[in-house]
Protein backbone atom coordinates (compact mmCIF):
# COMPACT_ATOMS: atom_id res chain seq x y z
CA UNK A 1 0.00 0.00 0.00
CA UNK A 2 1.54 3.37 -1.12
CA UNK A 3 1.10 6.31 1.87
CA UNK A 4 -0.77 9.12 1.19
CA UNK A 5 1.27 12.60 1.90
CA UNK A 6 1.57 15.92 1.09
CA UNK A 7 4.63 15.04 -1.05
CA UNK A 8 2.28 12.12 -2.78
CA UNK A 9 -0.16 14.52 -3.74
CA UNK A 10 2.11 17.25 -4.69
CA UNK A 11 4.59 14.63 -6.80
CA UNK A 12 1.12 12.94 -8.82
CA UNK A 13 0.25 16.57 -9.24
CA UNK A 14 3.11 17.53 -11.47
CA UNK A 15 2.90 13.87 -13.20
CA UNK A 16 -0.82 14.61 -14.04
CA UNK A 17 -2.04 11.32 -11.48
CA UNK A 18 -1.08 8.70 -13.28
CA UNK A 19 0.82 7.18 -10.38
CA UNK A 20 -2.29 6.20 -7.91
CA UNK A 21 -3.22 2.76 -7.15
CA UNK A 22 -6.68 1.54 -6.22
CA UNK A 23 -6.88 1.94 -2.74
CA UNK A 24 -8.42 -1.64 -2.17
CA UNK A 25 -8.11 -5.07 -4.24
CA UNK A 26 -11.68 -6.20 -5.70
CA UNK A 27 -11.63 -9.81 -4.54
CA UNK A 28 -12.72 -13.34 -5.77
CA UNK A 29 -13.46 -15.91 -2.69
CA UNK A 30 -11.23 -18.55 -1.33
CA UNK A 31 -13.06 -21.63 -0.60
CA UNK A 32 -12.42 -21.31 3.19
CA UNK A 33 -11.33 -17.98 5.89
CA UNK A 34 -10.68 -17.83 9.31
CA UNK A 35 -13.45 -15.03 9.34
CA UNK A 36 -16.14 -14.06 7.20
CA UNK A 37 -18.07 -10.82 7.60
CA UNK A 38 -21.16 -10.51 6.64
CA UNK A 39 -22.03 -6.79 5.07
CA UNK A 40 -19.22 -4.28 3.57
CA UNK A 41 -20.69 -0.67 5.01
CA UNK A 42 -18.41 0.70 7.92
CA UNK A 43 -19.15 -1.68 10.68
CA UNK A 44 -18.44 -4.54 8.37
CA UNK A 45 -15.17 -3.32 6.92
CA UNK A 46 -14.07 -1.68 10.35
CA UNK A 47 -14.65 -5.35 11.71
CA UNK A 48 -12.17 -7.14 9.02
CA UNK A 49 -9.91 -4.15 9.54
CA UNK A 50 -9.77 -4.73 13.71
CA UNK A 51 -9.64 -8.85 13.02
CA UNK A 52 -6.35 -8.49 10.77
CA UNK A 53 -4.67 -5.60 12.79
CA UNK A 54 -5.79 -6.19 16.25
CA UNK A 55 -6.29 -9.94 16.35
CA UNK A 56 -4.12 -11.23 13.92
CA UNK A 57 -6.41 -12.74 12.33
CA UNK A 58 -5.66 -11.97 8.09
CA UNK A 59 -7.60 -14.44 6.62
CA UNK A 60 -10.70 -12.72 6.40
CA UNK A 61 -13.68 -11.81 3.92
CA UNK A 62 -16.02 -9.25 3.67
CA UNK A 63 -18.93 -10.30 1.74
CA UNK A 64 -20.98 -7.30 0.67
CA UNK A 65 -24.34 -7.67 -1.51
CA UNK A 66 -23.73 -4.62 -3.71
CA UNK A 67 -21.05 -2.12 -3.66
CA UNK A 68 -19.03 -1.30 0.01
CA UNK A 69 -20.31 1.72 1.54
CA UNK A 70 -23.83 2.27 -0.60
CA UNK A 71 -25.98 0.71 2.04
CA UNK A 72 -26.28 3.62 5.37
CA UNK A 73 -22.46 4.38 5.16
CA UNK A 74 -23.04 6.44 2.39
CA UNK A 75 -26.58 7.63 3.46
CA UNK A 76 -26.35 8.73 6.64
CA UNK A 77 -25.74 12.49 7.63
CA UNK A 78 -22.42 12.45 8.73
CA UNK A 79 -22.87 13.17 12.13
CA UNK A 80 -20.43 11.91 14.71
CA UNK A 81 -21.49 12.32 18.76
CA UNK A 82 -21.53 10.30 22.65
CA UNK A 83 -23.82 12.51 24.10
CA UNK A 84 -25.74 9.85 25.77
CA UNK A 85 -27.27 9.13 28.99
CA UNK A 86 -26.71 5.77 30.99
CA UNK A 87 -23.03 4.68 31.25
CA UNK A 88 -23.32 1.54 28.74
CA UNK A 89 -23.91 3.93 25.95
CA UNK A 90 -21.68 6.35 26.70
CA UNK A 91 -19.09 3.80 26.85
CA UNK A 92 -19.90 2.42 23.54
CA UNK A 93 -20.16 5.72 21.22
CA UNK A 94 -17.27 7.63 23.36
CA UNK A 95 -15.31 4.44 22.44
CA UNK A 96 -16.14 5.14 18.38
CA UNK A 97 -15.57 8.99 19.14
CA UNK A 98 -12.09 8.49 20.33
CA UNK A 99 -11.59 5.78 17.86
CA UNK A 100 -12.69 8.59 14.92
CA UNK A 101 -10.14 10.87 16.36
CA UNK A 102 -7.48 9.10 16.08
CA UNK A 103 -8.70 7.14 12.61
CA UNK A 104 -7.00 9.77 9.61
CA UNK A 105 -3.89 8.83 11.22
CA UNK A 106 -3.97 5.16 11.96
CA UNK A 107 -5.56 4.51 8.34
CA UNK A 108 -3.23 7.20 6.65
CA UNK A 109 -6.74 7.96 4.57
CA UNK A 110 -8.17 11.83 5.59
CA UNK A 111 -11.74 10.86 6.74
CA UNK A 112 -12.32 14.70 7.28
CA UNK A 113 -13.47 14.23 10.78
CA UNK A 114 -14.47 17.76 11.74
CA UNK A 115 -14.98 18.30 15.35
CA UNK A 116 -17.51 21.54 15.18
CA UNK A 117 -19.78 21.11 18.02
CA UNK A 118 -23.75 20.24 18.51
CA UNK A 119 -26.28 21.67 20.01
CA UNK A 120 -29.45 19.88 20.93
CA UNK A 121 -32.03 22.98 21.32
CA UNK A 122 -34.35 23.43 24.14
CA UNK A 123 -37.31 25.14 23.80
CA UNK A 124 -39.34 25.11 27.38
CA UNK A 125 -37.87 25.13 31.21
CA UNK A 126 -38.86 21.35 31.32
CA UNK A 127 -36.92 20.57 28.19
CA UNK A 128 -34.28 22.61 30.22
CA UNK A 129 -34.08 20.14 32.91
CA UNK A 130 -33.80 17.22 30.74
CA UNK A 131 -31.05 19.01 29.10
CA UNK A 132 -29.27 19.18 32.38
CA UNK A 133 -29.64 15.59 33.47
CA UNK A 134 -28.29 14.57 30.15
CA UNK A 135 -25.37 17.10 30.28
CA UNK A 136 -24.58 16.01 34.14
CA UNK A 137 -24.55 12.28 33.37
CA UNK A 138 -22.06 13.14 30.68
CA UNK A 139 -20.18 14.84 33.15
CA UNK A 140 -20.52 11.74 35.55
CA UNK A 141 -19.45 9.82 32.55
CA UNK A 142 -15.91 11.60 31.79
CA UNK A 143 -17.30 13.02 28.62
CA UNK A 144 -17.68 16.46 27.12
CA UNK A 145 -21.08 17.65 27.93
CA UNK A 146 -22.30 20.83 29.04
CA UNK A 147 -25.23 22.93 29.62
CA UNK A 148 -25.52 25.87 27.41
CA UNK A 149 -27.73 29.10 28.23
CA UNK A 150 -29.87 30.77 25.87
CA UNK A 151 -27.21 33.75 24.40
CA UNK A 152 -24.23 31.53 24.05
CA UNK A 153 -26.73 29.21 21.82
CA UNK A 154 -28.25 32.10 19.83
CA UNK A 155 -24.83 33.13 19.02
CA UNK A 156 -23.92 29.14 17.93
CA UNK A 157 -26.71 29.32 15.40
CA UNK A 158 -27.05 33.21 14.17
CA UNK A 159 -29.40 32.53 11.45
CA UNK A 160 -31.96 30.50 14.20
CA UNK A 161 -35.57 32.36 14.11
CA UNK A 162 -35.84 34.59 17.09
CA UNK A 163 -39.00 36.15 15.42
CA UNK A 164 -42.03 37.15 16.90
CA UNK A 165 -43.64 34.56 15.36
CA UNK A 166 -41.14 31.76 16.28
CA UNK A 167 -43.12 28.61 16.86
CA UNK A 168 -40.20 27.27 19.30
CA UNK A 169 -37.67 29.93 21.19
CA UNK A 170 -34.38 28.82 21.27
CA UNK A 171 -34.04 28.70 25.38
CA UNK A 172 -29.81 27.05 25.45
CA UNK A 173 -29.60 22.87 25.31
CA UNK A 174 -26.83 20.58 25.60
CA UNK A 175 -23.66 21.00 24.07
CA UNK A 176 -20.72 18.36 23.09
CA UNK A 177 -18.16 20.51 21.72
CA UNK A 178 -16.44 16.68 20.00
CA UNK A 179 -19.18 16.19 18.06
CA UNK A 180 -18.78 16.87 14.58
CA UNK A 181 -19.06 15.29 11.17
CA UNK A 182 -16.58 12.79 9.03
CA UNK A 183 -16.95 11.88 5.45
CA UNK A 184 -19.20 8.69 5.68
CA UNK A 185 -17.38 7.53 2.05
CA UNK A 186 -14.28 7.88 3.47
CA UNK A 187 -14.64 5.94 6.09
CA UNK A 188 -15.84 2.84 4.38
CA UNK A 189 -12.76 3.15 2.16
CA UNK A 190 -10.31 4.34 4.65
CA UNK A 191 -11.11 0.60 6.84
CA UNK A 192 -11.55 -0.60 2.72
CA UNK A 193 -8.05 0.14 2.57
CA UNK A 194 -6.04 -0.36 5.56
CA UNK A 195 -7.86 -4.14 5.55
CA UNK A 196 -7.30 -4.85 1.83
CA UNK A 197 -3.54 -3.85 2.72
CA UNK A 198 -3.74 -6.61 5.70
CA UNK A 199 -4.75 -9.57 3.27
CA UNK A 200 -8.09 -8.64 3.50
CA UNK A 201 -10.57 -9.96 1.18
CA UNK A 202 -13.44 -7.28 -0.03
CA UNK A 203 -15.91 -9.22 -2.39
CA UNK A 204 -18.80 -6.94 -3.75
CA UNK A 205 -22.07 -8.21 -5.43
CA UNK A 206 -21.46 -11.51 -3.11
CA UNK A 207 -25.05 -11.93 -1.23
CA UNK A 208 -25.20 -14.33 1.27
CA UNK A 209 -28.52 -17.03 0.84
CA UNK A 210 -28.03 -19.37 3.85
CA UNK A 211 -25.72 -20.53 6.73
CA UNK A 212 -24.30 -23.76 6.86
CA UNK A 213 -24.21 -25.05 10.38
CA UNK A 214 -23.26 -28.61 11.35
CA UNK A 215 -23.30 -29.97 15.02
CA UNK A 216 -24.53 -26.49 16.05
CA UNK A 217 -21.67 -24.65 15.17
CA UNK A 218 -21.34 -22.23 12.06
CA UNK A 219 -19.41 -24.28 9.29
CA UNK A 220 -20.11 -21.59 6.49
CA UNK A 221 -21.88 -19.57 4.12
CA UNK A 222 -23.79 -20.12 0.80
CA UNK A 223 -23.30 -17.25 -1.42
CA UNK A 224 -24.66 -16.43 -4.80
CA UNK A 225 -20.59 -17.09 -5.63
CA UNK A 226 -20.75 -20.63 -4.05
CA UNK A 227 -20.27 -21.52 -0.45
CA UNK A 228 -17.52 -20.41 1.73
CA UNK A 229 -16.25 -22.30 4.64
CA UNK A 230 -15.36 -20.95 7.82
CA UNK A 231 -16.19 -21.17 11.57
CA UNK A 232 -16.38 -17.62 12.23
CA UNK A 233 -19.24 -15.54 11.13
CA UNK A 234 -20.06 -11.80 11.66
CA UNK A 235 -23.33 -10.24 10.49
CA UNK A 236 -23.05 -6.59 9.89
CA UNK A 237 -25.68 -5.81 8.04
CA UNK A 238 -28.20 -3.10 9.31
CA UNK A 239 -31.64 -3.54 8.29
CA UNK A 240 -30.92 -7.01 6.56
CA UNK A 241 -29.64 -8.88 9.52
CA UNK A 242 -33.11 -10.19 9.86
CA UNK A 243 -33.54 -12.08 6.87
CA UNK A 244 -30.31 -13.48 7.49
CA UNK A 245 -30.45 -14.83 11.12
CA UNK A 246 -33.58 -16.17 9.75
CA UNK A 247 -31.34 -18.48 7.97
CA UNK A 248 -30.43 -20.17 11.49
CA UNK A 249 -34.31 -19.71 13.02
CA UNK A 250 -33.23 -16.76 15.60
CA UNK A 251 -35.75 -13.61 15.40
CA UNK A 252 -34.40 -10.50 16.53
CA UNK A 253 -36.37 -7.53 18.49
CA UNK A 254 -35.67 -5.03 15.34
CA UNK A 255 -38.06 -3.35 12.91
CA UNK A 256 -36.62 -2.21 9.76
CA UNK A 257 -37.78 1.52 8.76
CA UNK A 258 -36.86 4.02 5.91
CA UNK A 259 -34.78 6.97 7.57
CA UNK A 260 -34.27 9.70 5.15
CA UNK A 261 -31.82 12.59 4.48
CA UNK A 262 -31.53 15.53 2.40
CA UNK A 263 -29.31 17.99 0.99
CA UNK A 264 -30.21 21.64 -0.37
CA UNK A 265 -27.80 23.21 -2.88
CA UNK A 266 -24.83 24.81 -1.78
CA UNK A 267 -24.70 27.74 -0.41
CA UNK A 268 -22.02 30.06 1.37
CA UNK A 269 -21.03 29.61 5.38
CA UNK A 270 -23.73 30.38 7.22
CA UNK A 271 -23.90 27.38 10.24
CA UNK A 272 -20.83 25.67 11.73
CA UNK A 273 -22.37 23.05 14.35
CA UNK A 274 -24.24 20.11 14.13
CA UNK A 275 -27.76 21.47 15.18
CA UNK A 276 -30.94 19.10 16.55
CA UNK A 277 -34.30 21.09 17.43
CA UNK A 278 -36.39 19.37 20.25
CA UNK A 279 -39.20 21.24 19.01
CA UNK A 280 -39.34 20.61 15.49
CA UNK A 281 -37.42 17.21 15.44
CA UNK A 282 -35.26 18.32 12.79
CA UNK A 283 -31.22 18.21 13.02
CA UNK A 284 -29.06 20.12 10.32
CA UNK A 285 -25.33 20.75 9.37
CA UNK A 286 -23.23 22.61 6.29
CA UNK A 287 -21.12 20.50 4.57
CA UNK A 288 -17.79 21.37 3.36
CA UNK A 289 -19.39 21.80 -0.17
CA UNK A 290 -22.03 24.24 1.55
CA UNK A 291 -24.92 22.27 1.28
CA UNK A 292 -27.49 21.68 3.76
CA UNK A 293 -27.72 18.31 5.19
CA UNK A 294 -30.32 17.70 7.03
CA UNK A 295 -32.62 14.85 8.15
CA UNK A 296 -35.57 14.08 11.08
CA UNK A 297 -37.20 11.34 12.68
CA UNK A 298 -38.18 8.31 10.41
CA UNK A 299 -40.78 6.90 8.03
CA UNK A 300 -43.08 5.34 10.52
CA UNK A 301 -43.94 2.64 8.33
CA UNK A 302 -42.36 -0.50 8.05
CA UNK A 303 -40.39 -1.07 4.92
CA UNK A 304 -37.20 -2.60 3.13
CA UNK A 305 -37.48 -0.47 0.44
CA UNK A 306 -34.59 2.40 -0.16
CA UNK A 307 -37.13 5.28 -0.32
CA UNK A 308 -38.55 7.58 1.68
CA UNK A 309 -42.96 8.87 2.49
CA UNK A 310 -44.36 11.82 1.91
CA UNK A 311 -45.53 13.10 4.88
CA UNK A 312 -41.85 12.84 6.55
CA UNK A 313 -40.40 15.00 3.74
CA UNK A 314 -42.91 17.36 4.42
CA UNK A 315 -42.77 17.72 8.59
CA UNK A 316 -38.82 17.63 7.92
CA UNK A 317 -38.19 20.22 5.93
CA UNK A 318 -41.10 22.27 7.52
CA UNK A 319 -39.14 21.70 10.51
CA UNK A 320 -35.92 23.25 9.11
CA UNK A 321 -38.10 25.96 7.67
CA UNK A 322 -39.29 27.08 10.91
CA UNK A 323 -35.99 26.53 12.37
CA UNK A 324 -34.16 29.18 10.19
CA UNK A 325 -36.89 30.81 7.92
CA UNK A 326 -34.13 31.97 5.33
CA UNK A 327 -33.44 28.74 3.79
CA UNK A 328 -36.95 29.06 2.40
CA UNK A 329 -35.23 30.50 -0.43
CA UNK A 330 -33.11 27.03 -0.93
CA UNK A 331 -33.83 24.38 -3.22
CA UNK A 332 -33.88 20.97 -2.29
CA UNK A 333 -30.63 19.06 -4.34
CA UNK A 334 -31.28 15.81 -3.33
CA UNK A 335 -33.34 13.49 -0.74
CA UNK A 336 -33.09 9.49 -0.27
CA UNK A 337 -33.81 6.94 2.38
CA UNK A 338 -32.07 4.23 3.96
CA UNK A 339 -33.35 1.22 5.68
CA UNK A 340 -32.27 1.49 9.46
CA UNK A 341 -32.94 -1.21 12.30
CA UNK A 342 -34.76 -0.14 14.74
CA UNK A 343 -34.82 -2.15 18.41
CA UNK A 344 -37.62 -1.54 21.24
CA UNK A 345 -34.98 0.41 23.72
CA UNK A 346 -32.67 2.28 20.86
CA UNK A 347 -29.39 0.46 21.65
CA UNK A 348 -28.18 -1.95 19.49
CA UNK A 349 -27.76 -5.50 19.79
CA UNK A 350 -24.13 -7.07 19.41
CA UNK A 351 -23.22 -10.43 20.51
CA UNK A 352 -23.58 -14.25 19.80
CA UNK A 353 -26.97 -15.61 18.68
CA UNK A 354 -27.87 -19.06 17.38
CA UNK A 355 -25.09 -21.72 16.47
CA UNK A 356 -21.72 -21.29 18.43
CA UNK A 357 -19.26 -19.45 16.05
CA UNK A 358 -22.18 -16.67 15.27
CA UNK A 359 -22.31 -13.31 15.70
CA UNK A 360 -24.08 -10.07 15.38
CA UNK A 361 -23.57 -6.07 15.34
CA UNK A 362 -26.44 -4.34 14.56
CA UNK A 363 -29.68 -2.47 15.67
CA UNK A 364 -28.39 0.72 15.44
CA UNK A 365 -31.22 2.65 13.90
CA UNK A 366 -30.68 5.89 13.16
CA UNK A 367 -27.38 5.97 14.76
CA UNK A 368 -25.19 3.56 13.05
CA UNK A 369 -22.56 5.70 11.45
CA UNK A 370 -21.54 7.39 14.78
CA UNK A 371 -20.30 3.90 16.07
CA UNK A 372 -18.67 2.61 13.01
CA UNK A 373 -15.21 2.37 14.81
CA UNK A 374 -16.86 0.95 18.29
CA UNK A 375 -19.06 -1.50 16.08
CA UNK A 376 -15.82 -2.82 14.04
CA UNK A 377 -13.69 -2.91 17.18
CA UNK A 378 -16.41 -4.50 19.38
CA UNK A 379 -17.40 -7.16 16.41
CA UNK A 380 -13.82 -8.26 15.77
CA UNK A 381 -13.76 -8.73 19.72
CA UNK A 382 -16.29 -11.19 19.67
CA UNK A 383 -15.39 -13.13 16.29
CA UNK A 384 -11.39 -13.84 17.57
CA UNK A 385 -12.20 -13.93 21.42
CA UNK A 386 -15.72 -16.09 20.97
CA UNK A 387 -16.62 -14.17 24.12
CA UNK A 388 -17.65 -10.25 25.03
CA UNK A 389 -15.72 -7.27 25.07
CA UNK A 390 -16.95 -5.51 28.78
CA UNK A 391 -18.23 -2.89 26.37
CA UNK A 392 -19.87 -5.20 23.89
CA UNK A 393 -21.23 -7.25 27.30
CA UNK A 394 -25.14 -4.68 28.11
CA UNK A 395 -25.72 -4.81 24.41
CA UNK A 396 -26.03 -8.96 24.16
CA UNK A 397 -29.59 -9.57 22.81
CA UNK A 398 -30.07 -11.59 26.25
CA UNK A 399 -30.91 -8.09 27.78
CA UNK A 400 -34.35 -8.43 26.83
CA UNK A 401 -34.91 -12.02 28.52
CA UNK A 402 -33.31 -10.64 31.56
CA UNK A 403 -35.64 -6.92 31.43
CA UNK A 404 -32.19 -5.40 31.16
CA UNK A 405 -33.19 -2.75 28.65
CA UNK A 406 -30.90 0.48 28.04
CA UNK A 407 -33.76 2.74 26.82
CA UNK A 408 -32.15 5.42 25.35
CA UNK A 409 -34.99 6.66 23.89
CA UNK A 410 -36.00 7.82 27.74
CA UNK A 411 -32.50 8.58 28.30
CA UNK A 412 -31.29 10.65 26.08
CA UNK A 413 -34.61 11.40 23.57
CA UNK A 414 -33.34 9.47 20.76
CA UNK A 415 -36.04 9.69 18.28
CA UNK A 416 -37.11 6.41 18.04
CA UNK B 1 -49.46 10.76 0.14
CA UNK B 2 -50.41 7.00 0.50
CA UNK B 3 -53.69 5.93 1.63
CA UNK B 4 -54.61 2.92 3.82
CA UNK B 5 -57.60 1.07 4.50
CA UNK B 6 -59.61 0.91 7.43
CA UNK B 7 -62.11 -1.77 7.49
CA UNK B 8 -64.45 0.47 9.16
CA UNK B 9 -64.08 3.90 7.81
CA UNK B 10 -62.60 3.13 4.01
CA UNK B 11 -59.82 4.50 2.47
CA UNK B 12 -58.16 7.61 4.54
CA UNK B 13 -54.16 8.87 4.73
CA UNK B 14 -51.39 7.10 5.84
CA UNK B 15 -51.11 9.90 8.64
CA UNK B 16 -53.97 8.31 10.40
CA UNK B 17 -52.45 5.15 10.91
CA UNK B 18 -50.06 3.92 13.55
CA UNK B 19 -48.10 0.39 13.03
CA UNK B 20 -48.62 -1.37 16.40
CA UNK B 21 -47.20 -4.85 15.70
CA UNK B 22 -46.63 -7.89 13.21
CA UNK B 23 -49.64 -9.97 13.47
CA UNK B 24 -49.59 -13.88 14.28
CA UNK B 25 -47.80 -13.48 18.07
CA UNK B 26 -49.61 -15.11 20.49
CA UNK B 27 -49.37 -14.86 24.18
CA UNK B 28 -48.15 -18.02 25.97
CA UNK B 29 -49.80 -19.45 28.23
CA UNK B 30 -50.35 -20.70 31.66
CA UNK B 31 -48.06 -17.74 32.78
CA UNK B 32 -47.10 -19.49 35.50
CA UNK B 33 -44.70 -21.64 33.38
CA UNK B 34 -43.78 -19.25 30.73
CA UNK B 35 -40.05 -18.68 30.98
CA UNK B 36 -38.16 -15.36 30.73
CA UNK B 37 -37.40 -16.13 26.95
CA UNK B 38 -40.41 -17.53 26.25
CA UNK B 39 -41.93 -14.49 27.28
CA UNK B 40 -38.93 -11.88 25.73
CA UNK B 41 -39.74 -13.67 22.33
CA UNK B 42 -43.42 -12.71 22.61
CA UNK B 43 -42.76 -9.20 23.07
CA UNK B 44 -40.09 -8.22 21.14
CA UNK B 45 -39.09 -11.07 18.23
CA UNK B 46 -39.96 -10.13 14.96
CA UNK B 47 -39.51 -11.58 11.29
CA UNK B 48 -39.23 -8.01 9.83
CA UNK B 49 -40.22 -9.78 6.44
CA UNK B 50 -38.78 -8.41 3.55
CA UNK B 51 -41.92 -8.92 0.48
CA UNK B 52 -45.22 -9.87 1.96
CA UNK B 53 -46.08 -8.82 5.63
CA UNK B 54 -49.56 -9.13 8.25
CA UNK B 55 -49.16 -6.72 10.74
CA UNK B 56 -51.50 -5.25 13.38
CA UNK B 57 -52.31 -1.71 12.87
CA UNK B 58 -54.49 1.15 14.73
CA UNK B 59 -56.51 3.59 12.76
CA UNK B 60 -55.76 6.48 15.24
CA UNK B 61 -58.90 8.61 13.79
CA UNK B 62 -61.60 5.72 14.67
CA UNK B 63 -59.42 4.13 17.44
CA UNK B 64 -59.68 0.60 16.18
CA UNK B 65 -57.02 -1.97 15.39
CA UNK B 66 -57.11 -4.26 12.33
CA UNK B 67 -54.68 -6.30 10.40
CA UNK B 68 -52.95 -4.53 7.40
CA UNK B 69 -51.49 -6.84 4.64
CA UNK B 70 -48.67 -4.94 2.80
CA UNK B 71 -45.18 -5.49 0.84
CA UNK B 72 -42.19 -4.12 2.99
CA UNK B 73 -40.37 -3.57 -0.13
CA UNK B 74 -42.76 -1.69 -2.53
CA UNK B 75 -45.04 -0.36 0.28
CA UNK B 76 -48.37 -1.55 -2.04
CA UNK B 77 -51.18 -2.40 0.29
CA UNK B 78 -52.50 -5.98 -0.53
CA UNK B 79 -55.48 -6.26 1.80
CA UNK B 80 -57.11 -5.10 5.07
CA UNK B 81 -59.62 -7.12 7.56
CA UNK B 82 -60.75 -6.60 11.04
CA UNK B 83 -59.00 -9.01 13.89
CA UNK B 84 -60.57 -12.17 14.15
CA UNK B 85 -63.36 -12.23 16.16
CA UNK B 86 -64.24 -8.42 15.52
CA UNK B 87 -67.35 -7.61 13.74
CA UNK B 88 -68.23 -4.52 11.35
Amino acid sequence: MKRYSALSLFREGLRAHRGWQPAWTKARPKPAYDAVVVGGGGHGLATAYYLARIHGINRVAVLEKGWIGGGNTGRNTTVCRSNYFYPESVALYDLALRLYEGLSRELNYNIMLSQRGMLIAAHTPAQMEICNRIANAMQLNNVDGKLMGPEEAAARVPLINTGPDARYKLMGGIWQGRAGTARHDAVAWAYARAASALGVDIIEGCEVAGIDVQNGAVAGVETTFGPIRTERLGLAAAGATPGLTAHVGVDLPIHDYALQAFVSEPVKPCLDTVLLYLGTGTYVSQSDKGELVFGGGLDRVPTHGQRGNLPVQEAVTAGLLEMFPAFGQLRLLRQWAGVVDVVPDSSPLIGPVGPSGLHINCGWGTGGFKAIPAGGWLLSHLMAKGEHHEISRPFDLDRFARGRLIDEAAGSGIAH
Amino acid sequence: MQHFPCPFCGLRNETEFHFAVEAGHSRPEPAERVSDAEWAAYLYANKSPKGESREVWLHLSCGEYFILSRDTVTRAVLGSVTLPGVTR
